[in-house]
């Protein structure tokens, strides 16, 4: 029995992945090869990842150096706890998606299998290694890798000219982030020249240079993540990627942004000023605020959860700024209280959010539809999906006991520690932030209440919905395991906080663990059990009791017959399925009452009209406001730029010729 | 006796200065594969006599290998080029000489200018020569700058090449042997490419007139 460590295991998996991937490219049109044994091949590499980071939580650090890389320029690697934790969030998450791809990809048009194959493992390795990596030439290797690896898989249907649109935008935003970052880690190292993340640990930066590296790191990862104002790839992108895809990038993809960003403002800088954290909160807020409104009014499933994830992403920055307000006034433990959260919700957002992913692309091959005007109906021909999708919604708008009310309520639950601070402005104001947060967490459950009507109940809106088949046995499987852990998330919410403890107690000196040992498994307590605490097992019988009673008193005492009629008639006795509620109409009050955020154009016909149609576009304020200038400014520049480019060689020889002159004038001087 | 050849040094230097001024103003194609390969003799000349100077031995091997390259094997490949391509007898056409020979005399100048400083801190024996080493490079630039037709622009570039080796070998008795002999196959391999490159002109435009290559530009 060799005695590995677990870097070596993970090491080990990435070996594996990048085997498959060439093993893919091998065998390129194999569908049956490539899609039933790499892919659940690649799956089981991600429970051993899974299983290899478990056991490294709460351990010392472990570290390796690859010989790759430059000359005198290794791959630093290192796994520590909070490493390990979101590399547990891939293998697990990455798991239930590799299982669902093996059955997802179709012959036909587009990339061919196995080059996918080798794009999605070589996008998962990535991802491992920017989670790895300790020093910053590594990190940006494997982040550039991680957005070329995406791009590709993005544009898998490359054909279809919005789908290299959305690449592209995603593409640029992605660099423009990576100079951010790159800036950063130069900001980090502090004139010493060693870009390993153990010295920049020991650099000490004035405010104003930790301040800068601060903000470029928020630009950076905020870019990856899709922050407010750079998150207009994200719903371009989401939608054109084949769903396996948006669920690895949604689920997964941003997280190591969040990663990120925890790394370098708990980890590698040292100085903490309030202000960082207030600046996280309002980005955060306006994101999550921003994410949530916009996904009421979508029409296009894989866009509302592309703008869904935005929401939650924004609350994510949010907690992770609420943390660092606490972190500059050393109080450790509101700190890990606030930390908790976050990492409890990147687990639970990585689980439901690549489910619902997975859900809409069993429904996109049953139906090949995205628009939700042409679905409904769903849940008697796609039972399964249905119901496993009905878990992940449940989840997604924070209702106990699935486990994203369990973040929410740790966030909500830190928020309202608040008045401890030192500083009375931040005392009053934060509150409200709170208040903000309950809003979006309701408008989250608005925004899945229209995602899961339109499509799974009342009538089918198509007569061809009928012929839906429901989802195979891989995907299924895949989408078993996700739904799972959003159940045993929500139920069973102190094991991963156990998990979680030792990655704050690693990073801020403090943790949960004390609380939660001391009150049973059953009950969840952040501070005390007498402050404010939740069982979730409780909650269940309780409701499940209800329920029960509710039904057995409705069949004993009321009078007990059964009538079927069609869902949601309202009652008419003669109407078709078009005059059902639709998602525009599900989604005109919100529509109405934040109009000021969107930049609407309505067609209404007039009532001469023999053929009145109606017609909505949503658009984006920041599309026109910051991007459509930036972008004509820069054709402009090009334009001139352009002119140089008269196309004959004298010219160009002309211009090195007069440069040469020039320098060799400088060099006289 | 020492000093007698120092002077030889300047004079070949001159020599090759003023074939490169002879090249700015050459119209016929042959003629100009001749200037140059007689400026590759003055160049090999003046490394002998700098490695005999000083005793450098690799000056020695640096001076055979040139002369194979520059006096052989390169001016052989260029006279078969033109024979193959038809253009032997070619004339080209070129704006003013005289106002090119007064650009080409103010261009001297501002080398010799740029260049004296740096001679000053220089103690070879050849370190008088760098200021016309400078300039050579510069008049070869201009002519290939002045050029429409693509051999006459290669002969530009190759002037280029020996007067950056005079450079070397006037600065810091020559450069490392490996560096010179990687720079000995570079030209080999380049004046093989541009060769191909051509032909495959010709062909696309049926004429070795380089302002065809315009068309190609995206608008």
């Amino acid at each position: 029995m060799l005695n590995w460590l677990s870097i070596d295991v993970v090491l080990l998996v990435i070996t594996i992945w990048l085997g498959i991937g060439v093993a893919g490219v091998i065998a390129l049109r194999q569908f049956g090869f490539v899609a039933r044994v790499l892919f659940p091949l690649g799956g089981m590499c991600c429970l051993a990842l899974a299983w290899a980071a478990l056991q490294m939580i709460g351990s010392t650090p472990e570290t390796a150096v690859l010989p790759l890389g430059l000359p005198q320029l290794p791959f630093h690697l290192r796994l520590d706890s909070l490493a390990a934790f979101f590399l547990l969030v891939i293998g697990a998450v990455g798991a239930g998606i590799s299982i669902f791809a093996a059955g997802y990809f179709r012959k036909g048009a587009g990339t061919p299998p196995g080059l996918l194959c080798l794009e999605y493992h070589v996008f998962l390795a990535s991802m491992v290694l920017v989670i790895l990596a300790d020093d910053a030439y590594a990190f940006m290797v494997a982040w550039e890798t991680m957005a070329l690896s995406s791009f590709f898989l993005v544009t898998a249907n490359h054909k279809l000219p919005e789908v290299q649109e959305a690449g592209f935008l995603y593409l640029l935003i992605a660099h423009v982030g990576a100079i951010g970052i790159l800036l950063c880690f130069g900001v980090l190292q502090a004139n010493s020249g060693d870009y390993t993340f153990a010295n920049m640990r020991i650099q000490s930066l004035s405010p104003f240079w930790a301040s800068t590296a601060f903000i470029l790191a928020l630009f950076g990862f905020g870019a990856k993540a899709g922050m407010l104002p750079l998150h207009v790839w994200l719903p371009e992108a989401h939608p054109a990627a084949p769903s396996p895809v948006s669920a690895l990038m949604s689920g997964i993809m941003l997280k190591t942004a969040i990663y990120g960003l925890l790394r370098i403002s708990f980890d590698l800088l040292h100085v903490n000023v309030w202000w960082w954290g207030g600046l996280l909160l309002a980005l955060g807020l306006a994101t999550a605020l921003f994410g949530v409104v916009f996904a009421t009014v979508q029409t296009d499933m894989k866009r509302l959860l592309a703008y869904s994830s935005i929401e939650n992403i924004g609350l994510l920055l949010a907690g992770i700024g609420l943390a660092l307000i606490f972190h500059a006034y050393n109080m450790s433990a509101l700190t890990a209280l606030a930390l908790t959260a976050v990492l409890y919700h990147v687990v639970s957002h990585a689980f439901f959010k690549s489910l619902l992913f997975l859900g809409t692309g069993a429904v996109l091959h049953a139906t090949g539809e995205r628009n939700l005007g042409r679905l409904g109906g769903l849940i008697r021909y796609m039972p399964w999906v249905a119901w496993l999708m009905l878990i992940g919604v449940f989840a997604s708008s924070g209702l106990p006991p699935f486990s994203g009310f369990v973040s929410e309520w740790l966030l909500l639950q830190s928020f309202l520690f608040t008045p401890g601070l030192p500083d009375s402005f931040l005392n009053m104001f934060i509150p409200i932030v709170a208040a903000v947060i309950a809003l979006v967490a309701a408008l989250a459950g608005y925004a899945m209440v229209k995602f899961f009507g339109v499509i799974f109940l009342g009538q089918p809106r198509e007569e061809k919905l009928k012929e839906a088949h429901d989802a195979g046995l891989w995907e299924k499987i895949g989408m078993l395991w996700l739904a799972a852990w959003c159940i045993a998330l929500g139920l069973f919410p102190n094991f991963l906080i156990r998990l979680i403890d030792s990655v704050t107690v690693s990073l801020v000196g403090a943790g949960l663990g004390r609380h939660t040992t001391e009150s049973s498994w059953l009950f969840l307590a952040p501070s005390s059990i007498e402050r404010a605490s939740f069982a979730p097992l409780l909650f269940l019988l309780g409701v499940t009791i209800g329920c029960l009673v509710a039904f057995a008193l409705v069949r004993i005492l009321y009078h007990g017959r059964l009538r079927r009629t069609p869902p949601w008639d309202c009652g008419h006795p003669w109407q078709t399925a078009r005059m059902q509620d639709t998602a525009e109409g599900f989604g005109q009050p919100i529509r109405q009452i934040f109009e000021p955020f969107f930049r609407m154009k309505r067609h209404l016909p007039t009532p001469m009209d023999r053929n009145p149609s109606y017609k909505v576009e949503v658009g984006d304020h920041f599309w026109h406001w910051l991007y459509l200038p930036i972008a004509r400014l820069i054709e402009f520049l090009a334009g001139l730029v352009g002119r140089l480019q008269q196309g004959r060689i004298s010219i160009y020889l002309l211009y090195s010729f007069l440069t040469l002159l020039f320098m060799l004038f400088l060099v006289q001087r | 006796m020492n000093a007698l050849i120092s002077q030889l040094i300047n004079l070949f230097a001159s020599v090759i200065l003023i074939l490169a001024f002879a090249m700015l103003s050459q119209r016929r194609i042959v003629n100009l594969i001749h200037l140059y390969t007689w400026q590759g003799l003055a160049v090999v000349g003046s490394t002998v006599v700098v490695a005999y100077v000083t005793h450098q031995h690799h000056l020695f091997y640096s001076a055979a290998l040139t002369f194979l390259l520059k006096v052989i094997l390169i001016p052989y490949f260029l006279h078969r080029l033109i024979n193959r391509l038809n253009v032997r007898w070619d004339i080209e056409t070129l704006f003013n000489i005289p106002t090119l020979m007064i650009i080409g005399i103010i261009l001297v100048v501002f080398a010799f200018n740029v260049a004296l400083p740096i001679a000053k801190f220089s103690d070879t024996v050849a370190h008088g020569t760098l200021g016309i080493a400078l300039a050579c490079i510069l008049l070869s630039f201009l002519m290939m700058i002045t050029r429409a037709k693509a051999v006459p622009q290669v002969i530009g570039f190759l002037a280029m090449e020996n007067a950056l080796f005079l450079a070397a070998t006037s600065a810091t008795y020559g450069m490392p042997m490996v560096v010179e002999l990687g720079i000995a196959l570079d030209v080999l391999v380049g004046i093989l490419i541009l060769g191909v490159f051509m032909f495959q002109i010709r062909e696309q435009f049926d004429s070795l007139d380089i302002r065809h290559l315009e068309k190609l530009k995206e608008d």
